[in-house]
């Protein structure tokens, strides 16, 4: 069962077996049950189905429902880019990855300990993740001999005794669901469609999860069609049922709440977060919001959330493509809003021409980039961090935009304000980077007080700023000697018609000029511009002082960086910790953080991008660990490469390949030539 | 029919020495200007520097002499170009202007006045810059009817590149590029534009000050996307390609001069005209044979464009004959910047202001207390 067999997962410093064992009714739910009642630390659960099978909302749902019982959790949501592969085959499933625990946990887990499979595929696809002894769900009526046969089982895994060393609970969900629901009038396949809330029911009961949110949330979702309503309600109380009096479940489990900081939360996703961040960046900044987008996964999700509140005055524009999406939202910004694309890898090559003209015009836009697995179309529904070197090079001529990363799902909202300051402030194009790890995983959230949000604030020009008192002139291209700003005249403010574009301009005038000391000028300012950007220091994390190694990372891999470092600290290997927010310009102290440690480890989900930069700009022997698995890092991945640092064992081979690390079987690619060596 | 919107003329202001302002519904919501303008006021401190001789300056004195008919705040006017010899027009207007990236004039100038109702928004563009690497922006601003005026300097020719044929040069045209000929099919921009569901599209030669002027105010007038195609002269590259429509001995006789509510009648003394046949095509006929009854009537606020589209098509794109000048389509549909605004609107009615405290909390909250859990909502 859950947490009593070897199924320990990796993170394993976080892991604490059985700590207590109880008869007595937990707090929340489960009231009057008979069955004894365990306890346990941490779960990691793993829904997995047919893409038509709800896995992702099941998986919503649950979360929701821990969230409200107050543990600390993370999520990991992995569905396959084809909207509905063929039912019940390898490509169609889709799985979504939850831990929760009694203390703070910052990744969805390497490994689940219980597996929902609502069918064979969902089996096989995930078994090979399940560690020994670790809990099954299975729903035995998908176990057809047609649906065997689709994926290679030529005998049933339920009677073969292949899973003779997991904790298996073979259910007939779909029979059980489809009688629950008999007496209403609905056909078999509607029956069949909730299944998906009587495993919901089934597992909320196993761990004790309330129930009343799911049952509010299905009232909105099927407010106007009360028979699929009342049919997912009965579902859900059935599985809870079914729980309670079957002589399969003797056991169930609770998580105690984690001991959070004060304060309300919820939970958010990362793309939401990112939206919200922009609603309020721009309520905090006085402006308009304008977004110019086209739909692209990961991304389409801040589209689709911003459509949504127009009663917040954005206009959202879908544009015809990319390059329309960017120029659209420039345009806006040209006319005094706080203009935004959003976006991923091949929506940013696309639009490199005009963050150019950006670059050139020095007016506030920023670029959200949800990073996805590349290159081309690359992997559309995985994750990646390998956009780092196109944000930051990716346009031609010197053109210098700053770069921004969120680190978590809920770091989204923070950094869309940080990416919103500095566009203002400096009038220049912002990145902001995302991925499909933290657009679509949630955490909970501790809900800002919006009065202590940062003031945005920046005036726009209203007078003349040079000529004679007789013959006043606007100088478009006259700076604020502070920030190298030049000022944001926008259309209709009298006296202040002036012209701008993309060819090189005259320093002051903005008059079209290529004398060749001026463009040199020009050149050399706009990089001044953006190196002089007022960003935050370093943060080091080195609790005992002793460490001589840091881990530095940047991004979606704070949560499993963090995770790792933990687990090493508890281990007895001292390990600092840092993290970039700020990619472009970086931090000023970085280099004396760099050289204030023996070795610097970079993990990335990329081919060694940060490193080659910190080694171009530091001359820091930074060691590369990458994966490129369109997966967030395993915490035991990255434990094992500090490990092998610390003790000399590292060589490049040994990371950058899912061979030595990971599942994948072959062989082991060496990573670029940059990767560190271990002197 | 839809309501034509076709510009009244005011009596000249009392005060003198002003334009003869326009007065169109599309235009009484832009702020209106102190005083009389000039077309002094609308040229910049920059220096000209198109090649002597092209029709570039013939357009860019037109529409420096218009301007001032707007009456709209100089500041409250905004020229976007993107890149081709015409997009150098925002550098001599004395009003906002922003010369941008090859092709994406219109999607920028979409940005900026679907945000800003208060401007008056002109698109300057190039066969090159509009229909080939913009042409994706050009149809899809048609489509919505976003409220921006197209200028689109036709000259079928590549000239900032130094002459490579473009999307409206005829087939065989010898370039650099093509020394054997283009085998490429043209665009008919008119044509092009109503396919693009456009709901203003004229036609106009640079030479012709009178006519270029009266495209430029009934453009102005029209609320949503106007499209005015004018044929402009590089004498570089492509010298005397509108000759046939330009030279005192042969437009009379080729050019077509569409007037709303007339019939269509061109040549010399009107003894061309155009008509349906039994197929329901357009013909040209010899007016004498059929009888001016026999002629089609130009109804430029017809719904369908069907006949728009038949009209764009007479033309010959090699010899020019039969080229129709002037409106082929002005109707009245939503602006897209309207219909963005009236959701905005309906989303607060219905929802009431935004309020961020209440979207950060969402629905399903929970508090911790110090050292406590509660659950709540």
């Amino acid at each position: 069962m859950p947490g009593t067999g070897p199924a320990r997962p990796t993170d394993r410093a976080e892991w604490t077996p059985v700590s207590s064992v109880s008869n007595s009714p937990t707090s929340n739910s489960a009231t009057s049950s008979a069955k004894r009642v365990e306890t346990l630390t941490q779960v990691v659960i793993r829904f997995a189905g047919d893409s038509g099978d709800g896995m992702q909302l099941t998986g919503d749902r649950f979360t929701v429902e821990t969230a409200a019982f107050g543990n600390s959790l993370s999520t990991l949501p992995d569905f396959p880019a084809e909207i509905r592969a063929p039912a019940g085959t390898l490509p169609g499933v889709s799985a979504f990855q939850l831990h929760f625990a009694d203390h703070s946990v910052v990744t969805p887990g390497d490994a689940p300990t219980v597996l929902v499979a609502m069918n064979p595929a969902a089996l096989k696809a995930n078994l090979g993740d399940l560690p020994k002894g670790g809990t099954v769900i299975v729903d035995t009526d998908e176990f057809t001999k047609r649906n065997l046969a689709k994926v290679g089982y030529t005998v049933s895994p339920l009677e073969d005794g292949s899973l003779a060393d997991y904790q298996v609970h073979a259910v007939a969900l779909t029979t059980m669901t489809v009688d629950a629901i008999s007496r209403l009038d609905l056909s078999r396949k509607d029956a069949e469609r909730a299944k998906n809330m009587f495993a919901l029911g089934l597992l909320s009961w196993l761990y004790h999860r309330p129930l009343e949110g799911t049952r509010r949330f299905l009232e909105t979702k099927f407010a106007k069609k009360p028979d699929i309503l009342k049919a997912n309600l009965v579902a859900l109380e059935a599985g809870w049922s079914f729980g309670e009096t079957t002589e399969g479940f003797a056991v169930h489990y609770e998580v105690k709440p984690a001991a959070l900081p004060a304060g309300r939360y919820r939970t958010i996703r990362g793309n939401q977060a990112l939206a919200f961040g922009l609603v309020a960046a721009a309520e905090r900044a006085g402006l308009p919001l304008f977004l110019g987008s086209y739909p692209i996964t990961p991304a389409s999700d801040i589209l689709h959330e911003l459509s949504n509140l127009k009663h917040f005055g954005v206009r959202t524009f879908q544009a015809e493509d990319e390059i329309a999406g960017v120029a659209a939202a420039l345009g806006a910004s040209y006319g005094g809003s706080l203009g935004v694309t959003t976006t991923s890898g091949p929506g940013v090559a696309l639009k490199a021409e005009t963050i150019g003209l950006a670059v050139a015009l020095e007016l506030p836009l920023i670029v959200v980039d949800v990073q996805r697995g590349g290159p081309s179309t690359g992997l559309p529904t995985k994750t990646e961090q390998a956009d780092l070197l196109q944000v930051l090079f990716g346009r031609n001529g010197e053109a210098p935009v700053p770069v921004v990363a969120a680190q978590s799902a809920s770091d989204c909202f923070a950094a869309a304000l940080e990416a919103a300051r500095i566009a203002l402030t400096y009038r220049t194009p912002v990145f902001l980077l995302s991925d499909g790890y933290l657009a679509n995983g949630s955490e909970p959230w501790r809900i800002p007080d919006v009065q202590t949000l940062p003031d945005l604030r920046v005036p726009f020009a209203t007078e003349p700023n040079g000529g004679t008192e007789d013959r006043p002139l606007f100088l478009p291209y006259l700076r604020d000697p502070e920030t190298l700003a030049r000022p944001w005249a926008i259309p209709g403010t009298a006296g202040l018609e002036h012209r701008i574009g993309g060819i090189e301009k005259k320093d002051g005038t903005g008059d079209i000029s290529y004398d060749p000391a001026n463009h040199d000028f020009m050149v050399r300012t706009r990089a001044a511009k953006v190196a002089g950007i007022d960003v935050p220091d370093l943060q080091v994390d080195d609790p005992s002082g002793d460490a001589d190694i840091l881990v530095l990372g940047w991004g979606s891999t704070f949560g499993p960086i963090t995770g790792a470092v933990r687990n090493l600290r508890a281990a007895g290997l001292p390990v600092a910790q840092a993290h970039l927010r700020h990619l472009n310009p970086m931090p000023a102290n970085t280099v004396e953080v760099l050289r204030s440690y023996r070795k610097v480890i970079v993990p990335e989900m990329n081919l060694g991008q940060l490193a080659l930069l910190l080694r171009g700009l530091y001359l820091v022997d930074a060691i590369a660990v990458n994966q490129v698995r369109g997966l967030p890092f395993r915490v035991a991945d990255l434990e094992a490469a500090v490990r092998s640092v610390a003790e000399g064992t590292f060589t490049r081979t040994d990371v950058g390949s899912a061979g030595r690390y990971g599942p994948v079987a072959g062989p082991v690619v060496p990573t670029i030539e940059i990767t560190g060596e271990d002197a | 029919m839809t309501e034509p919107s076709t510009p009244t003329r005011p009596a000249r202001p009392a005060r003198g020495a002003g334009p003869v302002l326009l007065d169109a519904p599309a235009l009484r919501h832009l702020p209106k200007a102190d005083g009389p303008q000039s077309a002094k006021e609308f040229k910049s401190d920059q220096e000209v520097r198109w090649c002597p001789g092209c029709g570039d300056y013939a357009i860019l004195a037109a529409v420096q002499n218009f301007l001032p008919q707007l009456g709209v705040k100089r500041e409250n006017i905004v020229f976007i170009s993107g890149i081709g010899c015409a997009a150098r027009f925002p550098y001599y207007v004395n009003t906002f202007g922003m010369h941008s990236i090859h092709g994406r004039a219109p999607a920028i100038a979409t940005g900026l006045a679907t945000s800003r109702s208060d401007l008056s928004v002109w698109v300057v563009s190039g066969d090159g810059d509009a229909l080939s690497i913009g042409g994706n922006h050009l149809i899809h601003a048609l489509r919505r009817n976003v409220n921006l005026k197209i200028l689109l300097f036709n000259n079928r020719i590549y000239g900032l590149t130094k002459g490579q044929y473009s999307p409206t040069s005829e087939i065989g045209k010898l370039t650099k590029s093509t020394p054997l000929g283009s085998v490429d099919t043209p665009f008919n921009p008119v044509s092009l534009a109503l396919g693009a569901e456009a709901s203003f599209v004229a036609r106009t030669i640079d030479s012709d000050r009178t006519h270029l002027t009266s495209m430029l105010q009934a453009a102005a007038s029209h609320p949503g996307t106007s499209l005015v195609e004018i044929y402009q002269n590089c004498n570089i590259f492509n010298d005397g390609a509108f000759d046939p429509l330009k030279d005192s001995t042969s437009k009379d006789e080729v050019t077509i001069r569409l007037e709303h509510g007339q019939p269509i009648r061109f040549g010399i003394g009107g003894h061309r005209g155009v008509r349906r046949d039994h197929a329901g095509r357009l013909e040209v006929v010899d007016v004498d044979q059929v009888g001016v009854d026999a002629l089609l009537v130009h109804d430029a606020h017809d719904p369908d464009p069907s006949t728009a589209f038949a009209i764009s098509r007479l033309s010959d794109p090699e010899t020019l004959d039969q080229t129709p000048i002037g409106i082929f389509r002005d109707v009245k549909r939503p602006t897209y910047e309207a219909a963005m605004t009236a959701q905005i609107d309906t989303a607060i009615a219905r929802r009431g202001q935004g309020d961020l405290s209440a979207l950060l909390a969402g629905r399903d909250t929970w508090t911790v207390g110090s050292g406590q859990v509660g659950s709540g909502r």
